[in-house]
């Protein structure tokens, strides 16, 4: 089953490569993406049957939640892009939409791998496959971003990875031999080397924190999701980020089994904390719509790493969070896509009277950031809600107290912003563009604040039963 | 066997002090290039009784890192017609001074960590996190972009050093990985930066500011 998700997008994109027809080949998304929603769904409502392809691919509950949230949100953005490389049919979109394709083979490939080099491997693919889509646009300051994705991206990984070494030979030092399978580090884990244990941990949250944008290590972020087509920003902040927090999770797991919550916590606290405070400052003020939801993806990575950091009571929340985060923030980067495309500019300077230019986009633009700074119903409001009841069920008021604070902070900063864009009337310089909502590029992006909406009024049983497996998965009790 | 072994790494430690005072990219690139290379021979001699998969690595490393990315980066080298030397932030005497610290810290650092072998060779560690720092100073005092790329190779380096004590505990698959991913990811890169190259008309990424807050 595994290989059904890891090689079907791959054989699609070659055949993306081979197809002559510009106008054509982008039906190729939708069509991937839908066959891919429909297997996962599958395995899925299969339970445990099919999970598992051999000890190094195993589809376990955390995984479940993040192939999920990848494959909603990717099958909406694949729709979404064939409405959109319609506007772009003056350039070659062969590479566009192969690296999509490749994309979605490699995030499976993180979701299912259980043995964390083969884990790195697919991660740094999923740098390298998304590079040339930032680099869409060929401006020069689409250059200058993806230059600094793939510096800082590179080098982020390279420690990731020793970081990984390092947990093979804490293993080593225990004197076990099939190094780095879960089942076996998890199994093994309060006998692994101290000092080494970590030393890793350390590198690993540097490393996969500067793949999901984690302050201090998050300077990539806004340049890359500021000159990123706007589908592109929605599979960068809700797919490889997602993708980055699961190998993250698999770290917290070990240690965690290791019996190290106390030295972890502090440093998954710190950096999450730290991370929504950097939000605040730089979203207050921000003149740029795009940049401003860079931020608010630092934040939103920010607040899965405290939920992290706090541990068990803010678990669910934090799996939850996965899901109403990643969806979310497809419904805000593809509608602040249309609303670019129509104004040509990203700045509020030019950019105002969204909701009139653009009835539709401007709404679910306007709702969306409701939606993520947590005002309810929608979804988010739920999981962050959960996370913060968590905080003070462990005790750590403080935690709480700062956590609600800099909500507060950037939800001011990104109201500002959003208002101002979507309020009032075009200034008279604005420049006017033949953009208009259509069927392709607005459908999707509706349905999807459905969705959101839908988390927040009510989770199905099947995901509640999910999440509390995940949960149960992580605590080591099933 | 073990003495030419530190032999051979402190081999890799002095071409790390010389890629800190070179000041010529094309020797800066041959120098990673030799690493490289030696890295390859390092492994083979690392274990005592060797097994397909430990020579399969040696081998696709000394090809890849000795050749074959040297190769995509001295020809991208030609297309920028840069041979004007780099200039770095701090002198070259400066960056070896410091890179030489750095080797200082790295075996010191070392002796925290326990050895899971006492066999596995006291240089290997303190060399690889040495080669990682000297990719760190490389990376942030140099501002062509193609000798960031270079300081990204030393950092890689260094962590195949570690990755030296872990053959047998690794899988092939994911050895191979990593390092198609090192060549996917240099041949990524110098398109991008010829592209700099085109439309900066230069490789200095301190022309890279337009965007900031």
């Amino acid at each position: 089953m595994a290989f059904v998700f890891i090689c079907f997008p791959l054989l699609m994109a070659a055949i993306a490569v081979a197809v002559a027809s510009n106008r054509w080949r982008p039906w190729l998304l939708p069509a991937t993406a839908i066959a891919h929603l429909a297997a996962t769904v599958a395995v899925l409502a299969a339970g445990g049957a099919g999970a598992s392809a051999g000890p190094w691919l195993v589809l376990d509950p955390p995984g479940r939640i993040v192939l999920l949230q990848v494959s909603v949100l990717f099958a909406f953005c694949a729709f979404y892009a064939v409405g959109y490389l319609r506007y772009r049919q003056d350039k070659s979109n062969r590479v566009f939409c192969a690296c999509l394709l490749i994309f979605l083979s490699v995030v499976s490939l993180v979701t299912w791998s259980h043995h964390l080099g083969l884990m790195w491997v697919a991660i740094e693919a999923s740098t390298l496959v998304t590079a040339p889509l930032i680099y869409f646009n060929h401006t020069q300051r689409s250059i200058e971003a993806t230059w600094k994705y793939l510096l800082v991206g590179s080098v982020g990984i390279a420690l990731a990875l020793l970081g990984t070494f390092f947990l093979a030979y804490a293993s080593l030092h225990a004197g076990l031999d099939s190094a780095l399978t879960l089942e076996s580090l998890l199994l093994h884990a309060p006998k692994l080397s101290k000092p080494w244990l970590h030393a890793a941990f350390v590198l690993l949250l540097v490393g996969y924190g500067t793949k999901m944008g984690l302050a201090p290590m998050h300077t990539w972020k806004p340049d890359a999701y500021g000159e990123a087509p706007g589908v592109v920003g929605a599979i960068l902040a809700g797919g490889v980020t997602s993708c980055a927090f699961l190998a993250l999770l698999r770290v917290y797991h070990i240690c965690h089994a290791a019996g190290e919550d106390v030295y972890t916590s502090r440093l998954l606290l710190f950096m999450g904390l730290f991370s929504m405070a950097v939000a605040g400052v730089f979203t207050v003020g921000q003149r740029d719509f795009k940049r401003m939801l860079a931020y608010s993806s630092v934040e939103h990575m920010g607040i899965l790493v405290v939920g992290l950091g706090i541990g068990a009571p803010a678990l669910f929340g934090t799996l939850l969070h996965v899901l109403t985060n990643g969806l979310t923030k497809g419904v805000l980067f593809l509608s602040a896509g249309n609303i670019h495309r129509s104004y040509g500019s990203k700045s509020t300077d030019q950019v105002r009277g969204a909701m009139r230019r653009l009835p539709l986009s401007g709404t679910l633009f306007l709702a969306a950031f409701l939606a993520i700074t947590g005002s309810p119903p929608f979804g988010p409001f739920i999981s962050e809600f959960a996370i913060l009841n968590g905080a003070f069920d462990a005790g750590r008021f403080v935690t709480a107290g700062l956590f609600l604070f800099f909500l507060l902070v950037v939800f001011i900063g990104m109201g500002a912003t959003v208002l101002q864009v979507v309020q009032g009337r075009a200034p008279s310089e604005a420049s006017t563009t033949a953009y208009r909502d259509g069927l392709l590029t607005g459908t999707p992006i509706a349905i999807l604040l459905m969705l959101v909406l839908m988390l927040g009024l009510y989770i199905p049983a099947p995901l509640g039963a999910l999440l509390g497996d995940a949960v149960r998965f992580l605590e080591g009790q099933a | 066997m073990t003495s030419l072994l530190d032999a051979l790494l402190v081999v890799v430690l002095v071409m790390n002090l010389f890629a800190l005072g070179t000041s010529r990219t094309y020797a800066l690139i041959r120098t990673v290039a030799a690493q490289g290379g030696l890295l390859g021979i390092i492994l083979l001699l690392v274990h005592r009784h060797l097994t397909i998969s430990a020579v399969m690595v040696a081998v696709a490393g000394i090809a890849i890192k000795g050749f074959v990315i040297p190769a995509i980066m001295l020809r991208a080298l030609r297309q920028a017609q840069i041979k004007r030397e780099v200039e770095p932030l701090i002198s070259p005497l400066a960056s070896i001074l410091l890179g030489a610290s750095a080797a200082a810290f790295a075996i010191v650092f070392s002796g925290q960590l326990p050895l899971a072998d006492p066999q596995d060779g006291a240089l290997l560690v303190p060399t690889s996190i040495a080669t990682l720092l000297v990719g760190f100073i490389i990376l942030t005092t140099r501002f062509k972009a193609l000798t960031q790329v270079v300081g990204y190779l030393v950092l890689e380096n260094g962590i195949f050093v570690f990755g030296m004590l872990l053959i047998e505990a690794m899988p092939l698959v994911v050895e191979m990985g990593v390092l198609l991913d090192l060549f996917v990811g240099v041949f990524v890169i110098t398109i991008i930066v010829n592209h700099i190259n085109r439309a900066f008309s230069s490789l200095d990424t301190r022309r890279l500011v337009s965007l900031k807050e």
